[in-house]
């Protein structure tokens, strides 16, 4: 706490407090252009607008650290490592709204993030920041942890706030605002963790200053989970607008091991993979919704050839089947048979009637679910369709897997460049290889179950997958 | 299976008992006993006056939450998409094999239990296998029967 005071910190609570009325804070991030991190990119001062004007005998504020979305982890390191900025931020949002009590909701898989707010929490406690009449003021805020526990639909607004209360976590339908009507019923404000971190630092330096930084309808900065096949993975915070090349060759460093890059995933389950020739476009939430992926919560998935996108399609599918909480049909059944159909082309089965039938239900899937996850979760399938259809025929027609990655369209070979170091023998779990040392080795075919253990350990390049 | 059961007193006391305090008493109870006992649910129920089935019906939408007893340690492998695309399979076939369950599955020996979750948010050093509450981070194939020597 010593260190996020000796940086600023609490100067923004503070300056709100004593030198600014709630609308005034809301003005101030409203004209700041902050658009919610979390993937919607919805006004974040607009939302507060809306939820301080619903008369109610209580609002609500909360933080949403439900970051589900696989192949993205910043809203981790912000809880593990700025807990008190998270903290300052809900402050600021719920002096503007007028709320009393607020929730951190994080995942249960981050325990040292649940860990570091708790300490955080306790020590504006005792030191006046939380509690009754903040500052000498009349402003009085307290702030409970709500752990999750491991079902990625609760970071849809509504079902996060059925399991806030200690329900299950099903989502209703989005007509009725979880702004006007939320947790309990009350207009509850509910806001990403990278959006609330952001908040102190705007009232500290101003809505221009912020503005200054990216783009015109996408300002400030946002921070990507960039992983995947590319040579330097980690967390990097951008200003918006930046294209996707300066981030995965100028950041990332390219391609790990060079190899040409196929597609970059960004918007997790909701989102779309995005080919080459799309890489100088520039990263905001406008420009990714366009082409058919979207922002998201960050994270940026680098793909190369080895990676089978029609695979990549069947693995958020896979996702989203165990997900989805079987509420409404279109996304518990409409998912369940493009995942079927997915597994039939990859396993080699596929009838070229089958990418029609799956554009179909894809469309009606995406009107008819009742939230979020299955509205969009038909994105993955579309846009990989969309770019890579050449992949799916590959598969479909010549029955064909180009990376190499779908077992029941490949084969492995040792060539005549084998080495017999034996490395590959205990590897294979399956007895499939057979050598002596120093003598090329053999794979019988009959045995190979095609899991890659004896690509992936042998040094000399010796094994053929085609 | 037979249980201490007097420690479900000192979790219930950490809580106000609403509903509210449900699936944070739940999570208590998973990390003291690696599962829901039959028992503890109904202390739950009991405790909080939320009735046995909605009890029952969210200790079963969570996954974090398991109705059977898992093994000494849990290894999980990551199957968020940077893993997957980084050979989370192969390792999950391994594992699978070296332990000789199937994921979801624990070993006789009440040892291992193996599981494959979502995401574990260390994406940058993936693939990942979390063994007990140690992260395993970049695992290569060679390592795979290391992680989970029987101590």
């Amino acid at each position: 706490m010593k260190e996020y005071i000796g940086v600023d910190g609490y100067q923004a609570l503070a300056k709100v407090l004593h030198k600014m009325t709630p609308d005034e804070v809301i003005d101030e991030i409203i004209n700041s252009g902050l658009r919610g991190r979390g993937g919607g990119g919805f006004s974040a001062g607009k939302k507060w607008k809306i939820c301080k004007n619903i008369k109610a005998e209580k609002h609500y504020v909360i933080c949403n650290g439900d970051e589900g979305d696989p192949g993205a982890f910043m809203d981790r390191s912000i809880m593990e490592g700025d807990p008190h900025g998270v903290l300052e931020g809900m402050m600021i949002a719920a002096y503007a709204v007028g709320a009393k009590e607020g929730y951190i909701y994080v995942r249960d898989e981050y325990p040292l993030a649940v860990t570091h707010l708790e300490k955080a929490i306790l020590d504006c406690e005792r030191s006046g920041l939380l509690g009754e009449n903040i500052l000498g003021t009349d402003f009085s805020f307290s702030i409970k942890i709500a752990r999750g526990a491991g079902a990625f639909v609760c970071g849809e607004s509504s079902a996060l706030m059925k399991s806030v209360a200690g329900e299950v976590g099903e989502p209703r339908a989005t007509y009725i605002r979880s702004v006007v009507k939320g947790l309990y019923d009350e207009p509850t404000v509910l806001n990403n963790v990278e959006t609330l971190v952001n908040v102190p630092t705007i009232i500290r330096k101003g809505a221009d200053w912020y503005k200054s930084i990216g783009t015109k309808k996408s300002t400030g900065t946002k921070v990507f989970s960039l992983v995947g096949k590319v040579r330097n993975t980690g967390l990097i915070e951008v200003p918006m607008g930046i294209t996707l090349r300066e981030i995965i060759y100028d950041i990332g460093g390219g391609i790990l091991d060079d190899r040409p890059f196929k597609a970059v995933q960004t918007g997790g389950p909701s989102g779309g993979c995005i080919p080459e020739s799309m890489l100088d476009l520039p990263v905001d939430f406008d420009s990714l919704t366009e082409v058919g992926s979207m922002m998201g919560s960050g994270g940026m998935i680098v793909m190369d050839d080895t990676t089978c996108i029609v695979d990549v399609a069947k693995y958020f599918l896979e996702f989203l089947v165990e997900e989805s909480c079987g509420k409404c049909t279109p996304c518990r059944e409409g998912l369940y048979q493009l995942h079927k159909l997915l597994e039939k082309i990859c396993s080699g089965k596929g009838e070229m009637s089958d990418i029609e039938k799956m554009e179909r239900l894809s469309e009606n899937v995406m009107i008819g679910s009742l939230c979020g996850l299955g509205k969009s979760g038909p994105n993955p399938l579309m846009s990989t369709l969309k770019y890579f259809k050449d992949e799916y025929i590959a598969h479909i027609k010549d029955k064909k897997c180009p990376a190499g990655v779908c077992p029941e369209l490949i084969t492995y070979k040792i060539l005549d460049n084998c080495t017999g170091c034996m490395a590959c023998i205990p590897a294979c779990g399956y007895d499939a290889i057979e050598g002596k040392k120093k003598e090329v080795h053999v794979i019988t075919q009959d045995k190979c179950t095609k899991c890659g253990a004896c690509y992936a350990v042998c040094n000399f390049d010796s094994i053929l997958v085609s | 299976m037979k249980h201490d059961f007097n420690k479900l007193t000192d979790i219930f006391d950490k809580y106000p008992k609403t509903q509210e305090s449900l699936i944070a008493i739940l999570q208590d109870i998973q990390k003291e006993y690696q599962y829901l006992p039959c028992e503890a649910l109904e202390q739950t129920s009991d405790v909080l006056d939320v009735p046995l089935s909605k009890v029952f019906s969210v200790s079963t939408f969570y996954n974090s939450f398991s109705l059977t007893a898992k093994g000494e340690k849990v290894v999980k492998i990551c199957t968020g998409t940077a893993c997957h695309i980084r050979g989370a399979k192969l390792l999950q076939d391994q594992l699978e094999n070296h332990l000789a369950i199937k994921a979801g599955e624990t070993t006789e020996d009440m040892k291992f239990t193996l599981e494959v979750v979502a995401c574990v948010g260390a994406c940058a050093m993936a693939p990942v296998v979390v063994v007990g509450d140690k992260y395993h981070g970049s695992v290569k194939v060679s390592r795979v029967k290391k992680l989970v020597k029987a101590k």
